[in-house]
């Protein structure tokens, strides 16, 4: 039996988790258009590689990774690109983002799909596939994990396979690992093939005893050595990378470490799926298992294609009219969607539809009183209560200083607060007003390095010019000295050879007159 | 008597020595506090505070020869900054100081640029390229939205374009204002 180690805090709230796992997941089908935004993942956006018009297959790139950290997207089903445009997405700020539209044609006709064998690919080889293939984590953070999979200096010891789902509504994972275990442990194992780990620790939550039979049986099946299924106590928020880390390995990864440092690096059970899924089919990630749950008459998950929008998607599962919501990930930590009309992303794991009834307006915030027992669940070991306080009162620096960006959002804290404060809100907005206090400075720091270099240029061009100028003069001068020598040289020639002439002239004159004068003796002369 | 005197006139010495060496050694090139302020500014260079760009006028602050409140692009929130550094009241805008826009950038109208380089040569961080006769253009990621280069324009092609918030600038609000539409609204706590 393994040790298992425990991380501070965590709560229990009720998990609200049995309804969706009736029945098994459906196929969500295609549904009457597509609308794919290009950035679905950590990073850059992809760069739009079709045009308005084109007919694509299913699987054909849509963007192309831009820049190290991004992840390719592509189209989910065969159709006509009807559009490229600006369209509201599934983000809390309602803003529009570049999307994609697709109109299917219903074949669903696929691309040619290669398969690979990871044992006879080079590891750099494998890593642009995925890159490629669009795979990101699933597990809500979309890091791309061609990147995740690159063997740095620290020998890796151990991969964590993370299928706790702590976070309640949301049994996505849960029902890959029911229904398609084999391909999970396979795509792990080529994780740890190309990691070169030690051991591959899967962790799952004990309140799902079914998934973790198959999940037992599917490593068994494959005889993975170097592969144990591990039920973990359920706790929220066990399922944090960092936490289920600690649980797991008992490795504590501090602030500001890598746990790749530590030698442990850690995945979603989805995302070894999708991995599996690129590398030995050849599908890129175009589909994924969404959890439709809460105030609809049949809660169930369902396989979705990415870009299916919201509200078709809920219509599946009989969406109630008292509907006035609907939220993205789980109650603790998922986001409200600006309209019904966005579309599924490789982010998108749980849509809760939310009504008065299950989710009544909280009570208004009262006054914090201290009572620290937010301390007491905090998984981060943080003082939520001092950030609270700093963050209220835009005290950025200072929450920063006490580790703001240690904080998971987990929303442990303002679960148990009595007073009802919206905790999470407040250090969402401190984190974000520090991002952008960090752009403005970075802007500024750009301009003022421009601006030193202008006025630089414009000095340097000065001293050029004047240099020119100087020169020109200096070599004005020279010519006009020159041209001066050169006067009073031939000046002197001519003076010179005006002399030479002038006293042959007076010799001839003077003979003339001597001739003239003694005409004898010139005769006698000669 | 005479050792005790002795001992402090060479201390004496000997610390002299150190000071006078310390003091070209490690002497500060510059005005400290100008390059603080200079930091604080937000570098749009627009001389909007009457000085050529942000750094004269950082000067002019430091020298005590400027107010603090002259800085338009840095707003309010400028203003408080450059108050804490300097230990002084806060001061609201004055009369003859325009008031703060939101920023902007830039956008010549390619259709009408007759490529007569004269944005390019009031540009303050170099964002405009293009060459005589050619049409110019602007680099947005590099423009401050000075507005420098809208006056010299001959056939006022230049116009300032409003940076609107998109995805990746977008922030979340400060919580009081936006109760209501917040996610947090959603957590389960009724159901504890």
């Amino acid at each position: 039996m393994r040790t298992l180690y425990h991380f501070n805090g965590g709560v229990h709230p009720p998990t609200h988790k049995t309804q969706s796992t009736l029945s098994p997941i459906a196929q969500a089908g295609i549904p009457s258009r597509l609308v794919v935004p290009l950035h679905q993942h950590a990073g850059n956006s992809a760069k739009p590689s079709v045009q308005v018009g084109d007919r694509v297959l299913k699987g054909q790139l849509f963007g192309m990774p831009d820049g190290s950290v991004s992840s390719a997207v592509h189209a989910p089903t065969s159709g006509t690109v009807t559009a490229i445009d600006m369209q509201i997405v599934a983000h809390p700020s309602g803003l529009p983002d570049l999307c994609v539209t697709l109109l299917p044609d219903g074949k669903d006709e696929w691309i040619p799909r290669i398969t690979t064998d990871y044992l006879t690919t080079p590891s750099d080889e494998l890593r642009k596939m995925l890159r490629l293939a669009g795979v990101v984590g699933l597990g809500g953070a979309v890091f791309p994990s061609d990147l995740k999979l690159r063997p740095g200096a620290q020998k890796m010891k151990t991969l964590v396979l993370n299928g706790a789902e702590c976070e309640p509504y949301i049994t996505c994972d849960d029902m890959l690992m029911r229904e398609r275990a084999d391909e999970i442990v396979r795509g792990a194992e080529m994780m740890r093939f190309m990691l070169d780990a030690e051991e591959v620790l899967i962790g799952i939550e004990d309140n799902k005893p079914q998934a973790i039979a198959a999940m037992q049986k599917a490593v068994s099946d494959n005889s993975f050595k170097q592969m144990e299924v591990i039920a973990v106590p359920t706790i929220y928020p066990g399922g944090g990378a960092k936490q289920l880390i600690r649980v797991l390995t008992g490795i504590e990864v501090a602030a500001g470490v890598r746990s790749t440092d530590l030698g442990v690096q850690c995945f979603n059970v989805a995302t070894a799926y999708s991995a599996h899924r690129a590398i030995a089919h050849g599908e890129p990630l175009i589909s994924r298992i969404v959890t439709v749950t809460g105030n609809v008459q049949h809660p169930q998950n369902f396989e979705v294609l990415i870009g299916t929008p919201i509200n078709e998607l809920v219509a599946l599962a009989g969406a109630r009219p008292d509907t006035n919501g609907h939220i993205m990930g789980g109650p603790m930590m998922g986001v409200p969607l600006p309209s019904d009309r966005v579309a599924v992303t490789k982010a998108t794991n749980c849509i809760i539809e939310s009504s008065p009834a299950l989710f009544p307006p909280p009570p208004p915030a009262l006054p914090c009183i201290r009572c620290t027992r937010c301390v007491e669940v905090c998984p981060a070991e943080l003082q939520p209560q001092d950030l609270y306080w700093f963050a209220k009162a835009k005290n950025f620096g200072k929450a920063q200083e006490f580790n703001l960006f240690d904080c998971i959002e987990c929303g442990a804290c303002s679960y148990v607060c009595p007073s009802n404060i919206p905790l999470v809100q407040y250090y969402r907005f401190a984190k974000s007003e520090i991002w952008a206090n960090e752009r403005e400075k970075d802007a500024a720091n750009l301009a003022r390095e421009r601006h030193e270099f202008h006025l630089l240029r414009i000095e340097r061009d000065k001293q050029d010019k004047a240099e020119k100028l100087a020169q020109k003069e200096k070599a004005a001068l020279a010519a006009k000295a020159a041209a001066a020598q050169s006067n009073t040289d031939t000046a002197k020639a001519a003076a010179q050879t005006g002399a030479g002439n002038d006293t042959s002239a007076i010799e001839t004159l003077r003979a003339q007159v001597r001739e003239t004068a003694h005409p004898e003796a010139g005769l006698t002369k000669e | 008597m005479l050792i005790a005197l002795l001992v402090m006139s060479i201390l004496a010495l000997l610390l002299g020595a150190v000071l006078g060496f310390s003091a070209i050694k490690f002497r500060v090139e510059g005005n400290p506090l100008v390059d603080k302020i200079d930091a604080i500014l937000p570098q749009t260079q627009c001389g909007q505070c009457s000085f050529p760009g942000c750094k004269p006028y950082a000067t002019a602050i430091a020298a005590g020869e400027a107010d603090i409140n002259r800085c338009p692009p840095g707003g309010e929130e400028g203003i408080h900054k450059l108050a804490e550094l300097l230990g002084k009241e806060f001061k609201p805008f004055g009369e003859d100081t325009a008031a703060p826009k939101p920023k902007s950038v830039a956008v010549i109208d390619e259709n009408t640029c007759i490529g007569c380089t004269l944005c390019i040569q009031a540009c303050p961080v170099d964002a405009i390229s293009g060459a005589a006769k050619q049409m110019h253009t602007i680099i947005e990621a590099e423009c401050t939205g000075c507005e420098l280069c809208v006056p010299p324009c001959p056939v006022d092609c230049i116009t300032m374009v409003v940076i609107r918030e998109n995805i990746t600038t977008w922030k979340f609000h400060y919580p009081a204002a936006s109760l209501e539409s917040d996610a947090n609204k959603f957590i389960t706590r009724a159901n504890r």
